[in-house]
């Protein structure tokens, strides 16, 4: 096999896998605050982020016609999705989290689940009276140009890189830095962190951990809507049971990190990206004498990806990859 | 946890033998009069009143013949005597009776361990595959031999039923190893894509499980005298398999209480419900986790391996849609709303939301379709059963996390707190005194809460008594 091709099959998987983590690290940002505040795992964000999705969809459908200026548009779609996702994540932690704070662990996970298949046919069923289910993107010229080409190292080949794969990394990084400046320097911030090391004693000093509580979901929301307009414009697509599977990999993406750290949740974005694209991609390697077992390994055993990755990280370093060594509490 | 926490005993129920004779026999003549001349919704409707005979068998005083009568009359008499006319009628009535195995087996994992698993749906798909693949041409695509171009012998039926058993309690062995050491929710998510680890394997492993297209015609198993039997009532030759697994699910979900109930009292039950309870503390008293989880988690895959077996055998068709996230949701949501932990609640249950989801709603759907022809697709009842489901976990867990027919247990378990004597938490701890009538002050005078020496020993007795 030649080296060039082998270069240009890489240097794909990189591209296409940092893109696909930077969207998988935004969602796996709303769960691991979440966790990070209440060690819940917030089932429903997977449908609070392709909420975020379909909203982003409508203001492009929308504004599809309008000779605005695309970026414009995609500001008005951030803007409305954060909104939407903030505060349905905010109403679902009043009604179907925080009654039940105090109750065995499994009590608010099965209910987070609940919520999470009401959403979807709340969603399905808003779309579809318009007879709409799967919504595909009306994206704005810019963002399907060309913007420029990764050269391939050993080959003259490039790989393209289209406007909106600019735009899902710009804006994913705008939201990183600022959701670390909110967490690490802000008053709010250090209400957050002190609510999520030690939610009584936070108490004692004077912060309102219901309040803070509701402002994480807010935030971990409103990333999440982000998190969903991003998704639909780089598949192009979403739909109201769409969000399932991504958002066990952005949870997976958290865990690998180390559940309840924000870069932890980067980190594991970006390495999950990078792996199930390369499974995808495996296939190419049978080539390789060696390596012929490799045939029948499609692009379908992606998802499989993503699930052992999580199984091992869990088996071999449970606090994940930054994430600190805890021992339960008696 | 002190006596005075139990519930009050039920006082004496007023003794209901001739109420529920009447209703058995009122509502089993309507059913067998009415099953073909009334719309599809109200069949569903009398079906449904009908199988809450056996629910009241269950729940009222009567005297002991009259339950037994009543259990009898009704699943060896009318059901199989309305199935003869009625084949999505019998078709379904099995149905409920796999899934509430299905339930009882989630049941100890779910319900007794605690270990939340969201991908139970595996195990009853290896034992649906082990039997589909075997007993249809598939097995002759597979090796290439004339001799299996129809499948196996289909009397190796039987040998398959303890096959499935085995196998899915291998496999449960072979998942639950890794992952059971792992705490509650992080269980969960990995089980949880577990699941879909076999469902995408039974889609791309096309050379064995023809993938999406699914494997058809699976065999079932010949059994002679029954089929005279079923020929003597009047069945016709299409329904004899249907006759015949009807037997054999009756026969099953039976074993599987009884194991159930035997399980729950023994020492491995108990042991189970520790675990749940406190791993900590009960890795103290010298249970061993990870062998007592495996040990749950076995169990109730074979359960789900057995009818998986059958349920291939009356489907005569599979496939890996038949096998997704949503019907392990499904069998959580029966185990949910009936009562984690409460056998006679999980087949309550199974019923209710298998009645549900395959009848009631479908029919309702047909009803409101010839109502309103313009019917907007979108409104079809028959499409929500995602929403059901998730309603009914959050109203359950938010209002009656015990269940419709709680264990004694659990229900304690669950409302502890709510009088303020047993709070484990420090929050919740306030809470609930401040709801008590607030500060420290409840049932003292106010002399004593003022005391520091009486404080004190407050303080010793909580952590003396509740932790």
């Amino acid at each position: 096999m030649e080296l060039g091709i082998v270069a240009f099959v890489l240097t794909n998987v990189l591209v296409k896998g940092l893109l696909v983590g930077f969207v998988y690290a935004i969602i796996a940002l709303g769960y691991t605050m979440v966790y990070g505040v209440l060690q819940l795992i917030n089932f429903a964000h997977s449908e609070v982020f392709i909420t975020g999705g379909v909203v982003g969809f409508e203001v492009f459908r929308i504004l599809g016609p309008s000779p605005m200026n695309g970026y414009l548009k995609l500001a008005i779609a951030l803007i409305a999705a954060m909104i939407v996702a903030g505060f349905l994540n905010v109403l679902i932690e009043r009604l179907a989290y925080r009654p039940l704070r105090n109750a065995p662990r499994l009590v608010p996970l099965i209910s987070a689940i609940g919520v999470s298949l009401v959403l979807q046919d709340v969603i399905r069923f808003l779309e579809g009276l318009a007879g709409r289910f799967n919504l595909v993107y009306v994206l704005p010229d810019v963002f399907t140009q060309r913007a420029f080409g990764v050269p391939v190292p050993f080959s003259t080949a490039i790989v393209p890189v289209q406007g909106k794969d600019v735009i899902v990394i710009v804006v994913a990084i705008l939201m990183l830095v600022g959701l670390t400046y909110l967490v690490n320097y802000t008053r709010l911030g250090r209400a957050i962190r002190a609510v999520a090391q030690d939610r009584t004693t936070s108490g004692l000093m004077g912060i309102d951990a219901n309040r803070i509580i509701s402002l994480t979901f807010l935030i971990g929301g409103a990333l999440g809507g982000v998190g969903g307009v991003l998704f639909g414009i780089f598949f192009s697509k979403v739909d109201p049971y769409a969000g399932t599977i991504p958002g066990i990999k952005a949870f997976t993406a958290a865990v690998l990190g180390g559940i309840g750290s924000i870069p932890g949740a980067v980190l594991g974005g970006l390495v999950l990206g990078l792996l199930e694209n390369l499974i995808g991609v495996l296939n190419v390697f049978a080539q390789v004498p060696a390596l012929g077992f490799l045939k029948s390994i499609g692009a379908e055993y992606k998802d499989i990806g993503a699930f052992i990755a999580l199984i091992l990280i869990l088996i071999f370093r449970p606090a994940g990859l930054l994430g600190r060594n805890t021992t339960e509490k008696v | 946890m002190t006596t005075a926490s139990l519930p009050p005993r039920p006082s004496t129920r007023p003794d209901r033998t001739w109420l529920l004779v009447a209703y058995t026999v009122i509502t089993g003549a309507l059913l067998v009069i009415f099953e073909q001349n009334l719309p599809t919704l109200a069949q569903s409707g009398l079906l449904t009143l009908f199988l809450a005979s056996l629910y009241f068998a269950h729940q009222w005083r009567a005297a002991p013949w009259a339950k037994i009568a009543v259990g009898a009359a009704s699943l060896l008499f009318v059901l199989p005597l309305v199935g003869r006319d009625n084949g999505a009628i019998f078709d379904l009535i099995i149905q409920i009776a796999i899934f509430a195995a299905l339930a009882l087996g989630l049941n100890i994992v779910v319900g007794l361990a605690g270990l939340l698993d969201l991908g139970y749906v595996a195990f009853f798909a290896v034992g649906a595959y082990l039997w589909g693949i075997f007993a249809s041409p598939q097995i002759g695509r597979i090796y290439e031999g004339a001799a299996f171009a129809n499948g196996i012998n289909p009397n190796l039926f039987w040998l398959f039923l303890a096959v499935g058993i085995a196998a899915a309690a291998f496999v449960g062995i072979l998942i639950g190893l890794p992952v059971l050491k792992l705490r509650g929710d992080y269980l969960a998510i990995v089980t949880l894509g577990l699941g879909e680890v076999i469902r995408v394997l039974a889609t791309n492993l096309t050379v064995y499980t023809n993938g999406s297209q699914g494997i058809t015609p699976i065999g079932s198993a010949p059994v002679g005298p029954l089929n005279a039997v079923a020929a003597r009532l009047g069945f016709t030759e299409d329904q004899y398999n249907l006759f015949f697994l009807y037997f054999l699910v009756l026969l099953i979900v039976g074993l599987v209480i009884l194991v159930n109930t035997r399980l729950d009292r023994s020492r491995i039950g108990r042991a189970w419900i520790a675990i749940r309870e406190d791993e900590v503390a009960a890795q103290a008293m010298g249970v061993p986790l990870v062998r007592t989880k495996l040990l749950a988690f076995a169990t109730g895959a074979s359960f789900a391996g057995i009818m998986g077996v059958i349920f291939a055998a009356k489907q005569a068709f599979i496939s890996p849609e038949s096998f997704n996230f949503f019907q392990s949701i499904g069998v959580l949501s029966m185990v949910i709303l009936g009562g984690m932990g409460s056998i006679p609640g999980v087949i309550l249950g199974a019923g209710v939301v298998t009645l549900l989801n395959l009848n009631l709603l479908p029919a309702l759907s047909e009803q409101l379709q010839a109502t309103i022809p313009n019917l907007n697709p979108n409104l079809d009842p028959a499409k929500y059963q995602r929403f059901i489901f998730g309603v009914i976990l959050v109203l359950m867990m938010l209002y009656r996390p015990e269940g419709l027919l709680p264990s004694v247990r659990r229900q304690i378990e669950m409302h502890e707190g709510d009088d303020g004597t047993a709070v484990p938490d420090s929050l919740s701890d306030n809470a609930a005194r401040a709801a008590n009538g607030g500060a420290l002050t409840t049932g003292r005078n106010a002399e004593d809460a003022l005391s520091p020496g009486l404080a004190t020993r407050e303080e010793n007795d909580r952590s003396g008594e509740e932790r």
